[in-house]
């Protein structure tokens, strides 16, 4: 037997591993000083969940407070401290690792058939560092929260008097830039030097071409950001004049500095997201993914073009009207490989087999919300409209709708879809479907009324607003509740599940990527026997045996170890 | 071990490193941004400010760094030739020659945190400390006039770049260190040397950036 399948071909029976990378050795110790990568990538799930629930506690705080145009739960100050506290979270904390340290760190090495990344010690340090990352910024909630919006623009917030928050803040993203840093140069490091023999880079599964472009923005862009917070963290402290207009700084270098990460930051962002789109709807359409290089290359075209865009941000800061011009034409240029994806899943769904489980259900909520999303960041590129929506709700409606609206998807979408393999255990399909169809119609209703109100001048970051609005606010809360209750959903029958869930056969979904070669949970040294290389999309490959005992690889290919595929 | 080959191990760590020296390319880059920007908004503020730094120390400094550099590639050449004592030679070496630039920098720093020589707003030097040469050149120059003028802002880039190389010095002294506690012990041999290697590459770049801020900051006359 091959590949590492624990089964009987002629029964179909299958047999579960009593020893794997979870019970492989015990105690608190065996995880905290673990160089598996799968341990890792476990502790950065549950950590980057722990940012997401404090993020979403934040989120539903603020819109209850928009309840009403006066004041309800929540004093201006707060209210200032909780929207700055929930951007800050989400960002740095959730969206920019989510995916591809928690789920990327688990896979990548998988879908190498490698036992594990290239450089374990720098994986679990890149733990750590996130881990001080969070509890720096647990300390500013303790120490009087922060009230300078996420982005922390000087003057407002290095200018001030010397406070331990804004110490911590500028400390926390500084080391957070470094264990993404860390994680990207150890993925392109594992892609390029652990691929097994007769896996070209055009053989890869998409989801590593989206790590892949992901970790080229992460070690490129990553430094700018550590480096501008540094110098903003060094400036508040000493007052030394870079940023800082009342000691001879310029306030518009730190946008320039700070947007130069994190416009590509939206693309680490959205960038895995889009990886786990690919690998997820050309499995759930048992159709080989349309497009490979297309998809692949556009990845690549996307990081690229996401460095020279940042000026977008800035319309209105007091940059030369020349150089506007120029960002907003390169603005418009992203859309080309961001529509490529998109056209290239619709036309993997064509004639595929759809079959509607939860992460399908996610994917295509996913083609549906960005495709909103992506459209109307058009607007937002070309200048008149641009300065006309400034800071209004239907910035706030935009960068959600992709940033939330997908990512959050696709990292739902991976979790249930890598669930079996992670844990060993299958989770409710029904409870499944139902939380998958909440989110998807929370996001709609919660961003699609902000949009109307921000074309009518609804303001971003107001705990108070005209009274003409209040329609509008109060769907969009009751939308974040539906999102809130969703969430709880599915926290509750995915913790259910470790404990009663049915144990998951080794390819429950018939997905033909080397991780599913391995048992589920994996062994510690992720394959018993070397996995045989194929294509990530030769679904051919595989055969159905029952609906508890999933897809098994067809005898003819554990034979032969060659894939039936003709189409690489 | 989760590498095949010793020589993947070693290529793997190689390629590592290289992107570990891409990001700081990118992080020092801001750095030569604001430089930039700077230099290009206040041209005459860089003008009067490159009188405040000594070329002759500077110039030192960038001897000392290249013959460290030196070393360290020579460090590597001894690992590979399993040449012991060489090895422990030129590691020591390139350890004292960060020492030294560090002990110049030392005296750099100090004589202009003693003149006021420094950043932001907390720039004032009294006219009576102003550099003899520019008094030579411009005679009715003062303290108060060169305040005004923003000479604070010249000052946090110089502090900021230098300071931040400085650091980055200190981190390659403590690599150094390690290196030559290893090498004692006997743990390089010609088919395991990735961490001379490595860390010679990192002592490079070090170095290469120092090349750069020496006629930026010191050579602008």
């Amino acid at each position: 037997m091959a590949g590492g399948i624990v089964e009987k071909p002629a029964s179909g029976e299958v047999i579960h591993p009593k020893v794997h990378y979870l019970n492989a050795s015990k105690g608190l110790k065996s995880w905290l000083v673990t160089l598996d990568h799968k341990r890792i990538a476990i502790m950065y799930l549950v950590a980057v969940s722990v940012a997401l629930l404090l993020g979403g506690f934040w989120a539903v705080l603020l819109r209850t407070e928009l309840l009403g145009p006066r004041d309800m739960i929540l004093s201006n100050d707060w209210y200032n401290r909780a929207f700055t506290l929930h951007g800050a979270v989400m960002v740095f904390l959730f969206i920019i690792p989510g995916i591809p340290a928690s789920l990327g760190n688990f896979i990548l090495p998988m879908q190498l058939g490698a036992k594990d990344l290239a450089l374990p010690r720098v994986n679990l340090m890149s733990w750590y560092l996130y881990v001080i990352g969070l509890v720096f910024f647990l300390a500013v909630l303790f120490l009087g929260g922060l009230d300078t919006g996420w982005t922390l623009y000087p003057p407002y917030s290095s200018g001030r008097d010397i406070q331990w928050n804004l110490i911590l803040s500028y400390s926390a993203v500084f080391i957070l830039g470094f264990s993404s840093i860390l994680t990207g140069l150890n993925f392109i490091a594992t892609m390029h030097k652990l691929r097994p023999k007769g896996m070209s880079m055009y053989h890869m599964p998409l989801f590593l071409w989206a790590l892949y472009a992901t970790s080229l923005i992460q070690v490129l862009a990553t430094p700018v950001v550590g480096l501008t917070l540094g110098l903003s963290l060094v400036e508040h402290m000493f007052k030394i004049g870079i940023f800082l207009p009342q000691y001879g700084g310029d306030p518009v270098m730190y946008q320039h500095f700070f947007w130069f990460y994190s416009h590509p930051a939206v693309y680490i962002m959205v960038l895995p997201a889009m990886g786990v789109q690919s690998e997820v709807i050309a499995t759930f359409s048992r159709k080989h993914v349309f497009g490979y290089k297309a998809i692949g290359w556009s990845s690549i075209a996307i990081a690229a073009i996401g460095f020279i865009v940042w000026g977008h941000h800035m319309f209105v800061s007091g940059q030369s009207p020349t150089a506007g011009i120029i960002f907003s034409l390169l603005t418009f240029f992203v859309a080309i490989p961001s529509a490529i994806k998109v056209f290239n899943w619709v036309a993997t769904l064509y004639k595929g087999s759809i079959d509607f489980k939860s992460p399908m259900i996610y994917a295509l909520s996913f083609i549906y919300l960005f495709g909103i999303g992506g459209l109307t960041g058009l607007f937002l590129a070309s200048i008149a409209t641009n300065v006309h929506l400034h800071d209004t709700y239907f910035i706030i409606a935009h960068f959600h709708m992709v940033m939330v609206g997908s990512v959050l998807t696709a990292f739902l979408g991976g979790v249930h879809y890598w669930w079996p393999k992670m844990t060993g255990r299958m989770y409710n399909e029904t409870l499944g479907r139902i939380a998958a169809v909440m989110v998807f119609i929370g996001f709609n209703v919660t961003f699609m009324p902000q949009f109307v109100a921000g074309t009518r001048g609804m303001p971003r970051r107001y705990a108070n607003y005209l009274d003409e609005f209040t329609i509008f606010h109060q769907i969009s809360t009751i939308g974040a509740y539906i999102l809130g209750a969703a969430v709880v959903l599915q926290a509750g029958y995915l913790i259910h599940s470790l404990f009663k869930g049915k144990k998951a056969p080794p390819n429950p979904w018939g997905a033909a990527s080397l991780e599913w070669q391995s048992t589920s949970p994996p062994d510690f040294h992720n394959f018993t026997e070397k996995p045989i290389v194929m294509g990530a999309y030769d679904f051919e490959n595989w055969e159905l045996v029952s609906e508890d005992a999933g897809y098994r690889l067809k005898r003819e290919v554990v034979e032969t170890g060659k894939s039936l595929s003709k189409v690489h | 071990m989760h590498f095949d080959t010793l020589h993947q191990q070693y290529s793997t760590g190689k390629l590592a490193m290289w992107l570990f020296l891409g990001q700081e390319l990118l992080f020092f880059c801001g750095l030569f941004t604001a430089y930039a920007v700077y230099r290009g908004n206040h041209q005459e503020m860089f003008h009067y400010a490159h009188y405040f730094l000594d070329w002759k120390l500077g110039g030192l400094n960038t001897v000392v760094l290249l013959t460290s550099s030196l070393t360290a590639a020579w460090s590597v050449r001894c690992a590979q030739l399993e040449q012991r004592k060489g090895l422990l030679i030129t590691l020591a070496l390139t350890f004292l020659c960060a020492g030294a630039f560090m002990v110049v920098k030392y005296f750099e720093y100090s004589h202009k945190l003693h003149i006021g020589a420094v950043w932001g707003s907390n720039f004032g030097v009294a006219t009576a400390d102003l550099p003899p040469a520019l008094l030579e050149k411009y005679p009715n120059m003062t303290g108060e006039q060169l305040q005004s003028m923003g000479m604070g802002t010249f000052f946090a880039i110089y502090f900021c770049m230098t300071g931040l190389h400085g650091i980055h010095v200190l981190v390659g002294m403590g690599l150094y260190a390690w290196l030559f506690v290893r090498a004692l012990r006997g743990s390089f041999n010609r088919r395991y040397y990735g961490a001379v290697d490595n860390v010679a590459l990192y002592w490079h770049i070090v170095d290469m950036i120092w090349i750069f801020l020496f006629p930026l900051l010191y050579l602008i006359g």
